[in-house]
């Protein structure tokens, strides 16, 4: 492929890209007021987005085949347990991340 | 602005590790469809998305007209539509850096500066410009080491990119935590799981979006008073 196809597919990609992110900051521009229906969602919808995200981070685990989606499941539980109780960032996910590379790596293999 | 530096380093090391190795794995798919590692740097650079790029490799490597990578771009990034939301007065506040905030809100970042605590004393924008110019360097960085050494490591790294799963599950903590009403949580995992079980892994965001929205719209006069902070 040409030097200069390739450079346009990126210039596309990131064009679009920065579209999508552009797009509320375009339609509310901070002149005039935001309508009270945009400012409820953008303060109702960070938690539904995050849930979303979690459930984006598993999409390709494969429930039905062993281990169904067990080490997952279990240190997304152990991380969000852990971060209840002692409630700091870096050991949550430290300590989630190591025993789920522990898990792949040599319990479920 | 110095001064926010080391807080702000300290929010990101969790994307550090997530983004060095999603970087990493994006570098190693490009090099392999044949592409030298100046083209995982300028798209790292210029483009900055996960997902995004994961699929530019194929569209790449399957030669795809300019127009197909125009529509699926556009589809698979469309969730950050929503995220804007949630900082359009913040973000305008910050003069020239919106700019940059805008281009670098990815789906960690949009993440971080969700449940960005500030601490005393420190510039609440400046923090969070660091936050968005370190995520963004993590990515451009975890790219090129993939694209330059490939798939030759010293030790076994694989499961690491759990780290942004474990991310989003402690930012979900936190927010089940800062908040009493806990409808929108369930909402967006009730709504992301059922799309993800009739649509498949490639199709379920941007219904499971759509539905949140929706829903959330309905139970506006329902709620709105009890999520209001």
């Amino acid at each position: 492929m040409t030097f200069t196809r390739t450079l346009a597919m990126i210039a596309v990609a990131a064009i679009c890209t920065f579209a999508t992110r552009l797009a509320p900051f375009l339609l509310f521009n901070g002149k005039k007021p935001i309508p009270p229906i945009i400012r409820y969602l953008g303060e109702t919808l960070p938690p539904a987005v995050i849930a979303l995200l979690v459930v984006y981070c598993v999409k390709n685990v494969s429930w039905s085949a062993a281990p169904h989606g067990l080490p997952e499941l279990l240190c997304i539980a152990v991380t969000a347990l852990l971060h209840v109780w002692k409630r700091n960032n870096l050991l949550s996910i430290g300590v989630g991340t190591v025993l789920y590379m522990f898990l792949v790596q040599t319990v479920f293999l | 602005m110095k001064k926010a530096f080391r807080p702000a380093f300290a929010a990101t090391i969790p994307v550090l590790c997530g983004y060095l190795f999603i970087g990493f794995a994006f570098g190693v798919m490009l090099r392999d469809a044949g592409f030298a590692p100046p083209w995982a740097f300028f798209a790292s650079l210029t483009i900055y998305a996960g997902s995004g790029q994961y699929l530019l490799v194929s569209l790449l490597a399957a030669k795809a007209s300019l127009f197909t990578v125009a529509v699926m771009t556009l589809l698979l990034n469309c969730r950050h539509i929503f995220y804007g939301l949630s900082f359009l007065e913040t973000f305008h506040q910050m003069g020239r850096r919106k700019w940059y905030m805008i281009f670098s809100l990815t789906d960690e970042t949009y993440s971080l500066l969700c449940s960005l605590q500030t601490p005393a004393g420190i510039d609440p924008a400046a923090m969070r410009f660091w936050i968005a110019l370190l995520d963004h360097s993590y990515w451009i960085a975890g790219s090129v080491i993939g694209a330059v050494i490939g798939g030759v490591l010293p030790f076994n790294s694989t499961g690491i990119d759990f780290a942004m799963t474990a991310l989003f599950t402690v930012i979900f903590v936190e927010q089940w935590k800062s908040t009493k009403c806990h409808i929108p949580a369930f909402l967006g995992l009730g709504a992301a799981a059922l799309s993800l079980l009739l649509l498949g892994p490639d199709n379920f965001i941007l219904p499971a979006m759509l539905a949140i929205c929706v829903m959330l719209a309905a139970l506006r006069s329902r709620f709105s008073g009890e999520v209001a902070k």
